[in-house]
This record gives C-alpha cells, sequence and structure tokens, in this order.
C-alpha cells in the first residue's frame, strides 16, 4: 500500500514546487495548496496507512490506527486553510493596489 | 556581596534613571548621576587600608556554571586603582557635566549610558572570570558608542562612533579568542585561578597565540598604533565625554588587561617587545602629530595616544622583573611598572584637567580651533590658571605631578638601555625616542598654553564676547588642579596606599622578596633623567619658536600617509562587497528565494542520504484494493494537468479534486474525523478561490524564458524525486517505538473515546488553542487587508 502512496506525494510534491516557482500569484497559492495535501498523505502514510481499525474505542477493540498522526493532520489541514486564505486576500489587495498578478511586476513597482 | 554592589549600583541607578528624570527634572538629575560615583568612591577609599594590607575582597556567583562561567567579582590592588579612576574622575565629570550641557539635550540618554559605561567599566576591572570581563568589556565599547553618537544628527559623531566601534570590537573579539586558547590550556575561566597556573603553563604552544591576541584587544582598546585612528574621531563626543571615556578611562581598559596578564605572561621576552615597540612607536608617532592639530580637543586625543604609548612602553619595561633569563636587577626593572601607574594616575588629573579647560573654551568663546584664538588670558584667568597647571604638568615640568613621572620614565628608559636585558640592541633607542618625544610633548603643551591663552587677541574671528565661566562649572577642574600639584608634594601617600598594592598585584613573587615602592623625590640630585629634562625644555622652546619654519615636515610623504585613509579604503570596500554579495542573492523575486529553498533542501537533505548510505528504499509492497489505486491514479493526473490549464477555474477545480480524494484517502485510512474535515476545508477553500478570482484578472500563460522553466523544473523534479526517495527509506526503518499507544488509554485519561479528539481537546490541547491563535491571526489578517484600505488620493500607492 506505502509504495505507490509515496510516488503519489512524490508527484504531488513535482508539482507544487513547480507552482511554486512561476511569477502569478495565483499559481503560487495553488501551490501552497498541493504542497499540504502531499504532506498530510505522507504523514498518514508514514504512520501505517491502513492498519487496524477506526481509533474509536467503542467501535472496535483494537488494534487501532496510529490516531497521533491523525490528530496532527487534523490540526495542519486548518491551519493551511488559514493561511490559504490570507495568502487570496492578500493576492487581491495587492492586485488592487498594483494593478498586476505578476510578482516581478510587483517587484518592478516595489524599487520604484 | 559588597564587590558585587559596587559593579551593580551604577546600573541599577541606570534602570531607575527614567522615572526619576520624570519625577525631578532636569536641573537636578545630574546631582542624581553624581551620587552614585561619589557613593563608589567613597566606598572604595574605605576599602584602600585593606588592600593595602594585602587583603582582597572578592565573591563569586554561579551563573551558567555548565560553562564554567561565574559571577565572580574580586577587588584587589590593580583594580582598585582603576576604579578609583572610574569613580573618582567620573564624579568630576559629572558634576562638570551638569554646567556643561545644555537642559535642552536628551540628558535622559546621555546620563543612562554614563551610568551604563561607569557599571560596565567597574566591571571589567573588578571580574575574576575571563567571560565576564570580555561581557562587560564589550559593553564599555557599545557605551563608548552611544556617547560618541550622541549627537547623531552630525555626520561627523556617526562615523566616529562606527569607527570606534569597528576597531575595539574586532579587538574585542580577537581577545576573546585569546580567553578561549587560556580555557582550553586550563580548563577555567578563572583569572586568578589561570595566573596561579602560570609555572605549569611556560612553553604551552598556545601561550604565545593566546598573548598576540590578547595584546590585540589590549591595543586596540588603549590606541597603540596603528589602532589609535579611532580616538581622533572619538572627540565628537560631548567633552565630558572625551575627559571621562576617551582619557582617563576607557582608553585604559587596554593597560589594565596587560597589567592583569603581566604575571603570566610577562616572563616571555616576546612580551617585552610587543609592549615596548608598540609603547615607544605610539608614544612618538601621537606626540608628532599632536603638533600640528588645530582643533584643542584633536590635539589632546593625539597627546592621550601618545601618553597611552608610554604607559605601555613602561609596563613592558617593567616586565622584565619576571624574566629569568634577562640580565640585571629585577626589583630595579619593576620600578618601570611602578612608574607606570603613577603616570596613569597623573596622567588622569592632567588630562582630565586639560579637557575640562579646552571643554570651558569651547563652552565660553564657541570655538576650539586654536587659529582663532588668543589672548584669552585677561577674560578668563581662572581657566588659564587651570591650562597653565595641566600643560606644564603634561610637559613634565616642577612643581607638578608629571614632572615625577616623566623622570620616572626616563630612569626607566634608562635602565632597560643600560641594562639590556635580552641583549638585543635596540633598547638602546628607547630613551632616545622617548625624550624625543617628550620634546615634542612640550611643545604642544606650549601651543596649548600660549595659542589659546596668550598672543595676539583675535575678536574678530570669535561670535561672542570671551567671559570666564560659571562658577560651577570651575570646581570640578579645580579639583584636579589641586590634585596635580598636592600629587606633587605628597607621592609617597599615592606610592604606597594605592599603587603599592597593584604591584604586589603585578610582581606576585617579587613584592614579596623585596619593597618594590621606591621614595618619589622632587629632587634627586643632577642625574641623567634631570638633564634630560634640562634638554627638553631647551630643544622645545627652540622648536616651539620656529615652529612656522618646520611646519612643512607634515607634509613630506610618509608623514602625510595616515592609517586613517587605510580604514577608510578598507571600510569602502567591506560595504562595496557586501553590497554585491548581497544583490547576488536578495534579488526581490519570491521565485529564486524559493529556489534557494529548494536547492539548499535538495543539497543538504538529499546530500546526507546519499552520502551517509542511509538511501535504503523499502519495495515491498502490501495488498492493494481497486479503489486506492483508482485514486492514486486520479490524483496524479489532476495534478499533473494543473501545469497545463490555460484557465484558472479548472486548475482550481483539479485542486478541488486532490482535495476530496485526499479525503477518500482519509476514509481509507482509518481516519473519518479528517476525511469530514478535509471535505468541509476543501469546500470553503474552493469557494473562496472563485470568489477571489471575481476581482482578480484571469492569469497569463507564463512569461518566463524557457531557460527558467527547465530550471524550474529540474528543482520541482528534485524535490519530487528525494521526498520519494526519503519515504522509501523511512517507511523501511523501525527505529523507534511509536509512542501511540498512550493515547489509546484516552477513556480512562481523558474520558473520550475518540482518540483523535482527546489528543486535539485533551493531551494536547495547548496545540489546539495555538492553532486558534493561528486562525485567529490570520483572520485579523484578513480583515485589516480588507477594511483597512487607505483612503483614496492622499499618499496611496494606487492607480500609479
Amino acid at each position: 500500500m506505502e509504495f505507490h502512496m509515496i510516488i503519489l506525494v512524490g508527484i504531488l510534491v513535482t508539482v507544487a514546487v513547480y507552482l511554486l516557482l512561476s511569477r502569478n500569484m495565483i499559481r503560487i497559492i495553488l501551490g501552497t495548496a498541493v504542497l499540504s495535501h502531499a504532506v498530510h498523505l505522507l504523514l498518514i502514510t508514514m504512520g501505517g496507512a491502513g492498519e487496524g481499525g477506526v481509533p474509536l474505542l467503542r467501535e472496535s477493540d483494537g488494534p487501532y490506527a496510529d490516531a497521533l498522526p491523525q490528530a496532527l493532520i487534523l490540526t495542519a489541514i486548518v491551519i493551511s486553510f488559514a493561511t490559504t486564505a490570507f495568502l487570496l486576500v492578500l493576492a487581491y489587495r495587492t492586485y488592487e493596489e498594483s494593478g498586476s498578478d505578476n510578482m516581478n511586476t510587483i517587484r518592478r513597482i516595489d524599487r520604484e | 556581596m559588597y564587590a558585587v554592589f559596587v559593579i551593580f549600583l551604577p546600573f541599577i541607578m541606570a534602570a531607575l534613571l527614567p522615572p526619576v528624570h520624570r519625577l525631578i527634572g532636569d536641573r537636578l538629575i545630574g546631582w542624581y548621576v553624581m551620587a552614585v560615583p561619589l557613593i563608589l568612591f567613597a566606598a572604595l577609599v574605605r576599602l584602600i587600608p585593606r588592600i593595602a594590607d594585602g587583603e582582597i575582597v572578592s565573591a563569586s556567583y554561579a551563573w551558567i556554571p555548565d560553562a564554567g562561567i561565574d559571577l565572580a567579582v574580586r577587588i584587589d590592588g590593580l583594580g582598585m586603582i582603576f576604579a578609583l579612576l572610574i569613580t573618582g574622575v567620573g564624579t568630576l565629570v559629572a558634576l562638570y557635566s551638569i554646567y556643561y550641557l545644555s537642559p535642552r539635550e536628551s540628558l535622559g540618554h546621555f546620563y543612562v549610558y554614563l551610568l551604563l559605561f561607569m557599571g560596565a567599566m567597574l566591571g571589567v576591572v573588578f571580574s575574576d572570570n575571563l567571560m565576564l570581563l570580555y561581557t562587560f568589556w564589550e559593553l564599555t565599547s557599545i557605551s563608548s558608542f552611544l556617547l560618541i553618537a550622541f549627537w547623531y544628527h552630525r555626520k561627523g559623531s556617526r562615523y566616529g562612533a562606527q569607527k570606534a566601534m569597528l576597531i575595539t570590537v574586532m579587538g574585542g573579539v580577537s581577545m576573546l579568542a585569546g580567553f578561549l586558547m587560556l580555557y582550553f590550556m586550563t580548563g577555567t575561566f578563572s583569572i586568578s585561578e589561570i595566573i596561579g597556573m602560570r609555572e605549569s603553563l611556560s612553553g604551552a604552544p598556545l601561550l604565545i597565540p593566546a598573548m598576540v591576541l590578547i595584546l590585540l584587544g589590549a591595543f586596540t582598546k588603549s590606541v597603540q598604533f596603528p589602532f589609535h585612528i579611532w580616538l581622533p574621531d572619538a572627540m565628537e563626543a560631548p567633552t565630558p565625554v572625551s575627559a571621562y571615556l576617551h582619557s582617563a578611562t576607557m582608553v585604559k581598559a587596554g593597560i589594565y588587561l596587560v597589567a592583569l596578564f603581566t604575571p603570566l605572561f610577562g616572563g616571555l621576552e616576546s612580551w617585552f617587545w610587543s609592549l615596548s615597540i608598540a609603547g615607544i612607536v605610539t608614544l612618538l608617532w601621537g606626540a608628532f602629530n599632536a603638533m600640528k592639530q588645530n582643533d584643542l580637543k584633536a590635539l589632546l586625543a593625539y597627546s592621550t595616544i601618545s601618553q597611552l604609548g608610554l604607559i605601555m612602553s613602561l609596563l613592558g619595561f617593567g616586565s622584565v622583573a619576571l624574566s629569568e633569563s634577562a640580565a640585571g636587577d629585577p626589583t630595579a626593572y619593576a620600578a618601570a611598572g611602578f612608574a607606570a601607574f603613577f603616570y596613569l594616575l597623573n596622567h588622569s588629573t592632567f588630562k582630565g584637567l586639560l579637557f575640562m579647560v579646552v571643554g570651558i573654551v569651547d563652552h565660553e568663546i564657541g570655538t576650539r580651533d586654536i587659529r582663532r584664538l588668543g589672548g584669552l588670558m585677561s577674560f578668563m584667568p581662572v581657566t588659564f590658571t587651570f591650562a597653565v597647571i595641566g600643560s606644564f604638568s603634561m610637559a613634565g615640568l616642577p612643581p607638578f605631578n608629571g614632572f615625577l613621572s616623566k623622570e620616572m620614565f626616563f630612569g626607566a628608559a634608562v635602565d632597560v638601555a643600560s641594562g639590556q636585558p635580552f641583549a638585543g640592541g635596540a633598547e638602546v633607542l628607547f630613551p632616545v625616542v622617548g625624550w624625543l618625544a617628550s620634546v615634542f610633548t612640550f611643545v604642544y603643551c606650549t601651543i596649548i598654553v600660549y595659542r589659546t591663552f596668550l598672543g595676539p587677541s583675535q575678536p574678530e574671528k570669535i561670535d561672542r564676547v570671551p567671559h570666564e565661566a560659571p562658577k560651577g562649572m570651575l570646581v570640578a577642574p579645580g579639583i584636579l588642579a589641586a590634585l596635580v600639584i598636592v600629587i606633587f608634594f605628597f607621592p609617597n601617600v599615592v606610592g604606597k596606599y594605592v599603587i603599592g598594592p597593584a604591584m604586589s598585584v603585578m610582581f606576585p613573587e617579587l613584592s614579596r622578596q623585596a619593597d618594590l615602592v621606591p621614595k618619589i623625590e622632587a629632587w634627586h640630585g643632577f642625574n641623567l633623567p634631570l638633564l634630560m629634562t634640562f634638554g627638553v625644555i631647551a630643544l622645545g622652546l627652540l622648536l616651539f619658536i620656529t615652529f612656522r619654519h618646520w611646519k612643512k615636515v607634515y607634509r613630506v610623504a610618509p608623514f602625510r600617509w595616515t592609517m586613517d585613509s587605510i580604514y577608510r579604503s578598507m571600510l569602502g570596500a567591506g560595504e562595496a562587497g557586501s553590497t554585491i554579495l548581497t544583490d547576488l542573492y536578495m534579488t526581490g523575486r519570491s521565485r529564486d528565494y524559493f529556489a534557494f529553498i529548494y536547492l539548499f533542501f535538495l543539497v543538504t537533505v538529499g546530500g546526507m542520504l546519499f552520502l551517509t548510505g542511509a538511501f535504503d528504499p523499502d519495495f515491498t509492497r502490501g495488498p492493494v484494493g481497486i479503489f486506492e489505486i483508482s485514486f492514486v491514479i486520479i490524483m496524479a493526473f489532476a495534478a499533473i494537468a494543473m501545469l497545463f490549464v490555460r484557465s484558472r477555474i479548472t486548475a482550481t477545480l483539479l485542486n478541488g479534486v486532490l482535495g476530496y480524494s485526499v479525503a477518500i484517502f482519509f476514509v481509507f485510512f482509518r481516519a473519518p474525523d479528517l476525511a469530514l474535515t478535509q471535505t468541509v476545508i476543501e469546500t470553503v477553500t474552493t469557494v473562496l478561490f472563485l470568489l477571489c478570482f471575481h476581482f482578480l484578472p484571469e492569469w497569463k500563460p507564463e512569461d518566463s524564458p524557457l531557460r527558467t522553466k527547465v530550471v524550474n523544473g529540474i528543482i520541482a523534479v528534485g524535490a519530487g524525486t528525494l521526498v520519494t526517495a526519503f519515504g522509501l527509506t523511512v517507511q523501511g526503518y523501525d527505529v523507534y517505538e511509536s509512542i501511540s499507544g498512550y493515547f489509546e488509554d484516552s477513556y480512562k485519561l481523558a474520558g473520550g473515546s475518540n482518540i483523535v479528539n482527546a489528543i486535539l481537546g485533551d493531551f494536547r490541547a495547548f496545540d489546539t488553542m495555538l492553532e486558534v491563535v493561528v486562525l485567529f491571526i490570520a483572520g485579523i489578517g484578513v480583515y485589516t487587508l480588507i477594511a483597512l484600505k487607505p483612503k483614496k488620493g492622499g499618499d496611496d500607492v494606487e492607480g500609479k
């Protein structure tokens, strides 16, 4: 099970990094979103994906799936949502102020 | 406790100063500050008899015991001399500055810096731990920086402050390296323990490097050639500061350091030569340059440089007494050490006095340029008298204390020259060069008195009507002037109670065998030093009268080359170099920064993975269900498609596909909470993206050049491959036992049967709380960005 999950994570990271390296603000933000998907999948895979039962004590008697990575990912999902939201609004305001969504153009305005 | 109190009183008073300042106002704050050194001076004077008996007051508290760093304080005879100067001159300077500084200045800052300096300087001379000493040492550099830059709106002040800081901190850091070498050799930072181990240290390979590095610290601080260049620029500080830091105390920290380490390094021939040569060269160069100055403060700065060189060379001569191989009588050589301390004390009195005199002239006349001054004697008789006393003392004339110490210097130099301790031959030059420098000293002392107070008056060149200074301003220099004369008549009191104890610290063994406190006599018969003084006066007068004719010598090449221009070009090159370097990586493009981050990640993590041979992929595959494999394929396609789609809506929907697929995987992986959260969040995120698109333009195809795209692709593929390699390697390892079993007791421990929820709400509740804080901050950020827009018009950037 793990092997193809890791390959998938590799593909997602590649796509995310390529998006992050681009000039368009929306592509950069999408890059961060894809990167967090990749990291969440990596974390849960590392925690022994698919082994054991649902970590609810009343549902089964164990062994349970590892609950710790799940807790970490839950936190990470919420935080990555917060950053995505903030970045989107930042992009919107930057465009409003500078009239561009291209990082290079914005840089030139900033330097002038 | 007492000893620690002495150091920390100034710091405590500095911390209390701002509220006190508000309470008592500008007029009284100076008196509050003056009380600090006065109390400490009185406390230290009470200690003098005990110290003179050879007692050592010490205290030690553990500070960072693991690193061997203690708050170890030790008051001995050596530190005492310096502490008396710091508190004594400190009191007078505080008193003087009450009248000198106008209430319009930011007095609060000034006095806080001054107290900071006072505490740091006391810390330097009373520390018994190398690291503690170093800390206080750098603190004196910092407070000196703040005080030089006190009038920071002036370019010269900022330049001078930076220069002083760079040079002294460079020396301080090399001194730190020297201290660490001592630590490696001895295993302790305690100064008294290190000094106690001096016999076992002789011949250690690191001893000479440590010596050189520590001397660098001492020479930069005590303005020895060629590091002297910062002192003239430091004269941009208010005159009380120049009198205090840059003549009486801080620049003598290097002298203290040398005296402190004399028991350790004193027997070394290289120690003798380093100190003597550096000192003698500085003595001559400083005196020679002082003569050509037009600014009285610059003149005094060069004269301070010169006299610090003199003291340094005396410490060099004195260190011979500790050498076993040196020819001659050690007790006679040790007299040079005595002369060094005596000169040190006298210098602080007459130089402090002269700085205050120059300050008065500057304050009352509005200039200190000797080309515009002259004939002030009849307007300022008291100041004139002080100037005469200070200058004649500095020139080495009786009946002033400078005469005694100058004679002792000649005597010591002659002793070294005739004794030939290391049979080097070059020692013969010491009295000759010293004598020549004294002639120059005589010339510039005459310049101070004659060009300022005698000679023709030039009222047309000054803006104000000259008049005597207010009485309060004359008190501090008056006390110093009185001391100059009193010490001449009663030098042996000072010798016995103040210098004697320091001698027994510097020459621990020798002082037990012989009395190292010579009897100082004003009249010592027609011997060589006295004849040398006659020569100084005769040739000095001649040179002063003919000064106009030989002034051209300053334009001769070797005297025109200044260390200053070297410093400037080094500074310029350094700044230009760092600008080039910074511009190289601070490009202002987010793409470059991301590229740096991922390249760094590739090189370090990838390098470690493959270089250490940790790469060990585990290709074992468990059973794979059809659902899983189809979602892996869906996600891979969706992700790759994101790179190629032309519409941003499609890209966002593809991101949604990824997000919902992740939720499905969470279901496969027995994580119902995650699946729920992911579904909700993914929905909201997609809505947010679409909402933003309403305000943002349709994206254009990436217009980067192909080369950049290829590099980006390589970095991206590299990062993806590395993560894959890493993941495959990690899952093959099982190094640590899982801690997850602990949480499975969640019902008993936290009362929750959903383990994930129990972790978030109980076991790691603080994490969750901080996560909420992050959300809150992001929310505030979003709100401010949208709600607090700058008004149209005005100075916003919209529409430009």
